[in-house]
This record gives structure tokens, C-alpha cells and sequence, in this order.
């Protein structure tokens, strides 16, 4: 299914001078937003729902109806951000879309700006990503130059600004009122919803935020039209009338125990093991996978005998995993100790909670210190029950948390013990300490 | 005497007309304050919140909020170097990169090298997983490093 295909969102990845205005114009650049603009903002949010764009950033959502929740009618400003600030282990793919082609996403802001008539955009970009911020000022104001952004874009009628706005390296500011509330200036705590961002959201007012790989999609749509952006990937599923199917093209983020760890854009639905084998070279050192992160370590592990399982929205859900996230695929070879790597994670979210909800807060910082005593072999039997007592009630699934980073914090402890839990059993039994360094913090 | 120059209030005062109110310039403004001291001191809080018409309160909840700001007893070296420590890093060596880029210039992550040329900082994924182990420094990320690549980036190759 694969073999073939032709990318789209990376398709001038590596060309000379991608970034500039007049190659991405030559290359067809902007002919979305021409299109968009001699339309209604409706219709171009109707072509949006059509297509079945599913949010690219980790929950998949239906882009279109997010668009829709704005409310009717309204006056006053509304406000679109975008969600730069991918943090998410295992992912990249933001950053060389921007680094390679920024008009692409921008062009689909100004679209997305137009349909949901937002009067300016914010481009939340995590501090991480200097060139990023430097390469997409420079596309900015060449598009300022060109009037597709300032005062009444390409005599439309229609204006918006944008602004880039550098975060501070807090992985909680990729939850989209985590992202908010740093841009409004505070501690990056999420907020309870609803209300949701598009009735309350930046400054109060309507707000929509989408990520930036969802809103390099709707420039292609909008360009292509929606019935080819349905050509590509898994159609809904006949026999579930809630599945949203999974269509369009997904930027696979590879990383970890490969020969070739990278970025590869195929239609959604390709498998792990496809992925691992033809697009990355097969696991390094002539070794085996022994777990495999579908989409960010957040989602939990994929086992060895559970590669087949296809990357769209629905697969790594039947596989036990969380979903399919940001579809970075980790790959974990079977030289590897799921302890450390369980650790790793647990340190990971630790060090991430916001701090704002207790469950989350002590949770995670007590998974870590229960993985460190394990490692240091020092463990019981009855730290793996405590574990699993805190994968099951920490998140917004048990209900106890404002935002979803428990989930992801919980589900790696979960897919763990259920998938690996002879290591661990061993490991705790055998007494030995972890062979991998770990440096302690001064501070 | 103010700490912070007019040009850098003049820098913050150029962001307000993006956004609807003055506090949204909280994180603009903190960053324009390390990039040029080094660390966001004590008055220079006092003096961003009267520019934003805030308490020193809420600017400090901020800061405080986010591992990336310094206050003067801990001010940052001329680079600040990021290692990263998330797991597709760790898988390729990123722990061990950590741990002896420390061990040969004499300092635990957050710390300062006594020149003030370096700052060792430990990092959660830095979004380069492609080229682990990965570091960055200041805000440009550099793939597929080495201890050596690491010291030599710092400025700290050979004495």
C-alpha cells in the first residue's frame, strides 16, 4: 500500500530555498488560500468538516467541528492559536515542517484565520525551536510584503495578524488551555472545561487552537478539494457509525532503536512493523523489537507480537495503547531493560506535571521514585501493585484530573504491566541494580 | 538606578500593541530580561510588573512557574547547553552522554563551569529525536552528538 506514495505536506522537503516565499508560489503555493477567500467563511469550514481532517496534534478530533463550536454571530474578537509547542517524546515532525516548509502552515492559518473569521492568530512555538522562530519571522513578513496577512488580504475584506510567541520550555503548554493560560502570561495550569476554548478561551474570548501539522492539512484541502483528501487512508468503518475513519496522510515520526530514524509522511493505516522494516531501515544491530511507542511515549507500548497493528486512530486503541497520539514511533530493541524505560517515562511526566492537581502531581512523582527503587534493586512485588493502583486512578479517565497528562502518564504503567511484567517480576527478584548512568541534579 | 536599560524597555513596550492586555507580555518580557542579563533579578520582576501594570506577585508566580528562568544567585554562563534525557535519547545514549559531559567539566546539570563560559542543563525531549542523542544550545538544537561535539560546541574542547 505503501510503496508508492507520493508525500504531500513534506513534498519540498530538501528543495533549495523552501523556505521562501516566491519557491513555495512557484511550487502552486497559496492557490488554497485563493480559493478559500473566493468562498464564504462557511463553506471553507464545510469543506474542512467534508474531508474528515482529524486533529493531527495527539487527539484527534474532528478539526471542522472544533470550528464549529465557535459561537454564531459573535462581535467581538476571536482568536485562533496554533499549537507549536510539540514536546511530546518521540516527536519531531513539527519542527521540520516549519523548518522546511513554513508557508504551508502558514498559508493554512490565514485559511483557518478566514473560516473561523479570527481577527488574530497566535503562534505558539515551543523555545526549543530557535530556527523555527527565525525561519517562520522571515516567512511572516514576506507575507506581510505580498498582503497575505496585515490589512484586507488580497482585497477580501478579511485581515489578521499573526504573532509568534516563544514558550519556556513547560511540556504542559501543549495542552491547549495549558497553552492559553502562558499566553495570557501565567503559570501554564490547564483550565477545567468546559468551557471549552471555542466558547472561553484566549483572553476570554473565542478561541480555537489547532496544531501545526492539522493546519499545513487544511492548506492541501482546501488546494485539492476534500474528496482527494478522502483517497488517502482508512475509511470509516461501515459497521461503527461513530468512527470518524482515518484519512489524509500522517507525518511518521521515527525514532529510537532503527538504522534510520526520521520522518516519513504515509497514509494513515501503515503498520509498525512496515514502518520499522521499509521506512526505517529494520531494527539496528540485526536485533529484535521487544516494544515499540506508537505515537509518543504517552500512549503506551506496542509488544513484539502486536506490530501488525495499523497506525490510524483506532489501531493502537485495540492494542491497549491510549491511541495514536502523535504517531511517534519509538522503537525499543530487546537489549533494552523495560525498567529503565518504564523509568525513563515516569521521570519524564514527574518532572512535567504542572503541579496542579493532586492525583497527577503525587502520582507521578511517586511512579518515579518506586521505578528508581526498582532500579536500584531495591524493589518489591507490592511496588507493582502500587503502581498499578496508580495507572488506574490518576487521569481524566478515572475522572480525577483536569487535564489528560495523567492519562499519558498512566498508560505507559499500564502497557508495562501488562505486557512486560515477567521483567519486572525478574528484575525485582534478581536484585541487580540498572547498568544505565543517571546524573543527579544539582538544584 | 534601574536594572533594566531603556533600550530593553523599549524592547518589552514594542509587544504590547499584539496582544489585548499588558500581562500577556509577562513571558516576552522575561525572556528579553535573561537574554540580555544573564538571569531575571529580583528588581528587574519589580520593574517588568510596574511596566505591565501587575504586582511583582504575579510576575514572579510566572517565572517561577517555568525551569527556564534564573534569578541572580544562579545566573546562567555565556552558552547554556542542553542534554537531552527523554527515552529516544536515552536508547541512543543520551543519559551517558549526560553524565560525562558533566563529569569532565566538573559539574552537575543546572550548574555553571567557574569561568562562566557554560551552563549544563538537563533537558526533557527537545523535539530532534531523529538525530539522538541531541543537544541544544542557547535555542539552536545540534543532532547526533558526541561528548567531544558537546565540548567543543561549549567553547570547553582542550585547555
Amino acid at each position: 500500500m505503501s510503496e508508492a506514495f507520493e508525500p504531500i505536506l513534506l513534498r519540498r522537503v530538501g528543495k533549495p530555498n523552501n523556505t521562501s516565499i516566491d519557491t513555495y508560489m512557484a511550487d502552486g503555493g497559496y492557490n488554497g488560500l485563493k480559493k478559500a477567500l473566493a468562498m464564504q467563511p462557511d463553506e471553507v469550514t464545510q469543506t474542512v468538516i467534508k474531508s474528515n481532517l482529524r486533529g493531527r496534534g495527539g487527539a484527534g478530533f474532528h478539526t471542522g467541528s472544533k470550528w464549529m463550536f465557535l459561537p454564531k454571530g459573535y462581535t467581538g474578537p476571536i482568536y485562533l492559536c496554533i499549537n507549536g509547542d510539540e514536546s511530546e517524546p518521540g516527536t519531531f515532525n513539527n519542527r521540520v515542517i516549519i523548518e522546511e516548509d513554513p508557508h504551508q502552515v502558514l498559508e493554512g492559518i490565514v485559511i483557518a484565520g478566514y473560516a473561523t473569521r479570527a481577527t488574530t492568530a497566535y503562534f505558539y512555538l515551543r523555545y526549543e525551536y530557535g530556527r523555527c522562530y527565525r525561519t517562520l519571522q522571515k516567512a511572516i513578513d514576506e507575507m506581510y510584503a505580498k498582503n497575505f496577512l496585515g490589512k484586507n488580504i488580497l482585497g477580501s475584506g478579511y485581515s489578521l495578524d499573526i504573532h509568534l510567541h516563544r514558550g519556556a520550555c513547560a511540556y504542559i503548554c501543549g495542552e491547549e488551555t495549558g497553552l492559553i493560560e502562558s499566553l495570557e502570561g501565567k503559570r501554564a495550569w490547564p483550565r477545567i472545561k468546559p468551557p471549552f476554548p471555542a466558547i472561553e478561551g484566549a483572553f476570554r474570548r473565542p478561541t480555537i487552537v489547532n496544531n501545526v501539522e492539522t493546519l499545513a492539512c487544511v492548506t492541501n484541502i482546501l488546494d485539492r478539494g476534500p474528496e482527494w483528501f478522502q483517497t488517502i487512508g482508512v475509511p470509516k468503518d461501515p459497521n461503527n457509525p461513530r468512527d470518524a475513519g482515518s484519512y489524509g496522510s500522517k507525518l511518521y515520526c521515527i525514532s529510537g532503536h532503527v538504522n534510520k530514524p526520521g520522518l516519513v509522511e504515509l497514509p494513515l493505516g501503515i503498520t509498525a512493523r512496515q514502518l520499522i522494516d521499509q521506512h526505517a531501515g529494520g531494527v539496528w544491530k540485526d536485533r529484535k523489537a521487544k516494544a515499540v511507542v506508537p505515537g509518543g511515549i504517552s500512549m503506551g507500548f506496542l509488544s513484539a507480537d502486536e506490530l501488525d497493528t495499523p497506525l490510524d486512530f483506532n489501531g493502537p486503541g485495540r492494542a491497549g495503547c491510549l491511541g495514536l497520539g502523535t504517531a511517534a514511533v519509538i522503537v525499543i530493541d530487546d537489549h533494552t531493560s523495560m525498567v529503565d524505560v518504564l523509568y525513563n517515562t515516569c521521570r519524564f511526566f514527574a518532572h512535567e506535571s504542572c503541579g496542579q492537581c493532586t492525583p497527577c502531581r503525587e502520582g507521578t512523582a511517586w511512579s518515579a521514585k518506586i521505578l528508581h527503587r526498582i532500579r536500584q534493586g531495591e524493589g518489591t512485588m507490592e511496588d507493582l501493585q502500587k503502581l498499578d493502583d496508580i495507572s488506574k486512578t490518576i487521569g481524566t479517565i478515572p475522572g480525577t484530573t483536569i487535564c489528560g497528562l495523567a492519562d499519558g502518564a498512566a498508560w505507559p504503567i499500564k502497557n508495562a504491566l501488562q505486557k512486560f511484567r515477567p521483567e519486572f517480576e525478574e528484575f525485582i527478584r534478581s536484585g541487580r541494580k540498572s547498568e544505565m548512568r543517571e546524573v543527579v541534579l544539582a538544584h | 538606578m534601574s536594572v533594566l536599560s531603556e533600550g530593553l524597555r523599549q524592547k518589552i513596550r514594542d509587544h504590547f500593541s499584539r496582544y489585548p492586555n499588558k500581562q500577556a507580555v509577562t513571558l516576552p518580557a522575561l525572556h528579553l530580561v535573561q537574554q540580555e542579563l544573564k538571569c531575571v533579578p529580583t528588581e528587574a520582576v519589580e520593574e517588568v510588573a510596574e511596566l505591565l501594570d501587575l504586582a511583582p506577585a504575579q510576575i514572579f508566580d510566572t517565572l517561577s512557574f517555568y525551569g527556564f528562568f534564573r534569578d541572580e544567585d544562579r545566573p546562567l554562563g555565556k552558552k547554556r547547553v542542553w542534554i537531552c534525557r527523554s527515552l529516544p535519547c536515552m536508547l541512543r545514549g543520551g543519559d551517558q552522554l549526560l553524565a560525562e559531559v558533566c563529569e569532565k567539566l566538573h559539574v552537575s546539570p543546572g550548574d555553571t563551569t567557574p569561568n562562566g563560559e557554560v551552563t549544563i542543563e538537563l533537558a526533557e525531549c527537545l523535539g530532534a529525536c531523529d538525530g539522538a542523542p541531541c543537544i541544544l544550545i542557547d535555542d539552536e538544537l545540534k543532532l547526533n552528538v558526541s561528548v567531544e561535539d558537546v565540548l567543543r560546541l561549549a567553547g570547553e574542547g582542550h585547555e
